[in-house]
């Protein structure tokens, strides 16, 4: 492992309650699993929480199972969006075990506010996974019901879910959710670029001062865009929590069952009143920003060679060999599995049809408006007038 | 009949009271709501009678208001978020067009943002920068937000509720200027009776030329209008209430019988609602009118420096004076 790779720091199993720096100041990021399939038994944050997992061979099994569906979907909706069938995709590769580990630690009644990045989680919550490609392809604004499936809409402008994610952990406490064995919690998604926004920062601040159970959890995967993380802070993301009075975590986002310990302590802290906390995913987007974006042109390849190394699901793998929790068979059938789902999500959306133009006037308002119906009218007639028109 | 005195300001503030009592889903939120009441004291008293997580003292963040408060309604609150003065709206004006006007579309319709954003507006008060603004056209441009305003006690106490009680995100603009004007106000009447909210109402019949007002102006308009009758002529004083959607029916009714529209509002008239006020009249009474629909507005300027004001501002001689060049075409 290379100096200053905070991948390859973590060996401790009763470490210290202190943050163990490595090279050049990289903080120890929390880890169970290493790029080489090892196991560590447990892992300390830098305010003396110690994480650790322990899972049956069936979960494990389950979350190698995720990882790998949650890919070739992704990889499916990049070819989709090649081939023209989407106007857009924004793909996960390489942030797979971040979305998994923490989206599996999420409780049924807990609410996820995500980015337009998040399809991982969005599976995890158990929505078709349909359901964004509708958004990219156009077709939709994105179908599903937040409400049942506790995933709020995908957003775009970027930071602006924090805080709506805020309101809502706020209006758990209000509820008296908190504090107990039904309690809920809320987590909100961000990029390392979102970091920057006024409204991540003042989601921290009310979060802290209201105190509301809410886990901010950061996906840095080093770029916006093309910009590094670099031209976003010159502090390590998690450390800022501190500022705003709550803690921060850095978790190896490459390590599904590091994402998940870490995420569901500060779930758990959150639902028994202890208040916000921030996580911070250390992963790598492995490739472009979205489907029109070109990372040759700001990226070198051995950078990427070198995160290529710490993949998220080829680390789970070999452990699961070593342990023999898994075998050929069960690899076999998973990818069988995954060729087969990503075959009928094809099928589907080439299946999916334009909405009528008129609904685009559908859903302005809850309670209508009457400027709206007439225009809505002139625009029903307008399109009768077409000879032979279906409209 | 409970018939009471109450100034607009007063109306506003029972109206919040009666419904944060009718509904416990309603949560108010602001910068100094609570113990001190709100800069202008519209929210006087409340957080002492409803407790602070019903009116809640906010950081000093106006997008972090309106974004926590689309959580808290995506949660089933009704938020009624207080902006201190119009011209700080606009650190949260993002939150309010991408987020609060889009979220009931983007969602296919199945999440509603029941929300007030409560924003004193306009001039008249001798006010430093920022807080004398007429930022209406901004939210009447966008889809998905409806606003209002009302122009007395009685629609303040009436409207402030009926806003609440909508599903529909609303922008409430309060004549700041006007807070402090009196009027009767029953405070009994059940809200199902009420006028509907959106609907704008006549609040001067007149036959020689229709004028379009809302909020602030409505009184400087019935101002006006009493002055004209001085010279012999009937002006219809129309009270648009509602900006977004606009209720046209009162006025192009009146426009036919008249042949003549002024329009006044302060903001200025540059892509304002007196634009969109003249090419809707112009298109539903071109038969009808004698003359083009008039314009009577603040300038194309930032607000400006208080001392003048009164210039700025459209008064009694200015509407008088349009009124008078649509009787010269
Ligand atoms: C407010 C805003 N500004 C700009 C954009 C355009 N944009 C889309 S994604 C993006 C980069 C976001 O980076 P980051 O927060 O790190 O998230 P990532 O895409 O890397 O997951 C930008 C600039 C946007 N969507 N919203």
């Amino acid at each position: 492992m290379a100096k200053g790779d905070p991948g390859g720091t973590t060996r401790s199993r009763r470490a210290t309650p202190r943050s163990r720096k490595g090279a050049a100041g990289d903080p120890a990021l929390v880890q169970l699993l290493t790029p080489e399939g090892e196991r560590i038994d447990s892992a300390t944050g830098p305010d003396g929480t110690e994480y650790r997992v322990d899972f049956t061979d069936e979960e494990y099994r389950g979350l190698y199972r995720d990882l790998v569906l949650v890919r070739k979907l992704d990889a499916e909706a990049t070819a989709l969006q090649r081939q023209g069938e989407l106007g857009l995709w924004a793909s996960l590769l390489g942030q797979e075990a971040a979305q998994v580990g923490s989206g599996r630690a999420l409780r049924t009644q807990d609410m996820a506010f995500p980015t337009y990045r998040e399809h991982g989680v969005l599976y995890c919550r158990g929505i078709d996974p349909i359901m964004p490609l509708g958004l990219f392809r156009g077709v939709d604004q994105g179908g599903w019901d937040p409400n049942e499936f506790k995933f709020n809409m995908y957003t775009i402008v970027i930071g602006a879910q924090t805080l709506h994610a805020t309101g809502y952990a706020m209006g758990i406490t209000i509820d008296g959710k908190t504090g107990t064995d039904d309690g809920e919690a809320a987590i909100a998604y961000f990029g390392d670029g979102a970091t920057s926004q006024g409204d991540v920062n003042e989601a921290f601040v009310w979060a802290s001062v209201f105190n509301a159970p809410l886990v901010f959890f950061c996906q840095n995967n080093q770029y916006a865009i093309s910009e590094p993380l670099e031209r976003q802070t010159r502090v390590p993301l998690y450390q800022r929590a501190a500022g705003f009075g709550f803690p921060g975590v850095r978790v190896d986002g490459n390590d599904v069952l590091a994402t998940y310990a870490v995420t569901r302590t500060a779930l758990d802290n959150a639902r028994l009143g202890q208040g916000p906390s921030l996580i911070e995913a250390y992963t790598y987007r492995m490739g472009a920003h979205t489907t029109s974006d070109d990372p040759t042109r700001y990226r070198i390849a051995s950078e990427v060679e070198a995160w290529q190394a710490k993949d998220p699901i080829a680390r789970v793998k070999v452990f699961l060999e070593k342990q023999k929790i898994a075998d050929a068979d069960f690899f076999a059938e998973i990818d069988e599995q995954a060729r087969r789902e990503s075959v009928h999500l094809r099928e589907r959306v080439l299946a999916m049809p334009d909405p009528e133009p008129v609904t685009m006037f559908d859903h302005v308002y809850p309670n209508g408006s009457p400027l709206l119906d007439e225009q809505r009218a002139k625009f029903s007639r307008y399109m009768e007038s077409f000879e032979g028109s279906a409209h | 009949m409970a018939t009471e005195t109450l100034t607009i300001g007063k109306a506003l503030n029972t109206g919040l009271r009666r419904a944060l009592e009718n509904d416990p889903k309603v949560i108010i939120m602001g910068e100094d709501v609570g113990k001190l009441g709100g800069v202008f004291r519209i929210t006087d008293g409340l957080q002492k009678d409803f407790g602070d997580q019903r009116v809640i003292d906010t950081p000093l963040a106006e997008s972090g208001i309106i974004g926590t408060a689309v959580g808290l309604a995506i949660r089933g609150y009704r938020p009624v978020c207080e902006i201190q003065f119009d011209g700080f709206v606009y650190p949260a004006y993002d939150q309010i067009v991408s987020q609060v006007a889009k979220m009931h579309y983007r969602s296919g319709g199945r999440l509603s943002i029941p929300m007030v954003i409560r924003i004193p507006f306009g001039g008249g008060i001798g006010a430093v920068e920022h807080h004398s603004e007429s930022p209406e056209a901004y939210f009447a441009h966008t889809a998905g937000l409806k606003v209002v305003t009302c122009s007395n006690p009685q629609d303040a106490y009436v409207m402030i509720q009926q806003a609440i009680a909508s599903d529909d995100p609303i922008v409430f603009l309060e004549p700041k200027r006007r807070y402090w004007e009196k009027g009767q106000v029953d405070l009994d009447a059940p809200l199902s009776d009420a006028y509907p909210l959106h609907s704008a109402r006549v609040v001067r019949p007149g036959t020689d030329a229709t004028v379009l007002a809302y909020g602030p102006m409505v009184r400087t308009c019935l101002e006006a209008a009493t002055a004209a009758a001085e010279d012999g002529r009937e002006l219809e004083v129309i009270d648009l209430r509602s900006l977004s959607p606009l209720d046209l029916t009162a006025a192009y009714e009146s426009v036919k019988r008249t042949g003549r529209a002024v329009v006044v509002h302060e903001a200025p008239s540059n892509i304002g609602l007196g634009a969109e006020l003249a090419a809707r009249i112009t298109e539903e009474c071109f038969y009808s009118l004698e003359s083009p629909v008039l314009r009577v507005t603040g300038f194309d300027i930032p607000y400006p420096a208080a001392r003048v004001e009164e210039e700025f501002l459209p008064d009694l001689d200015r509407v008088l004076d349009a009124v008078d060049r649509t009787f010269g075409w």
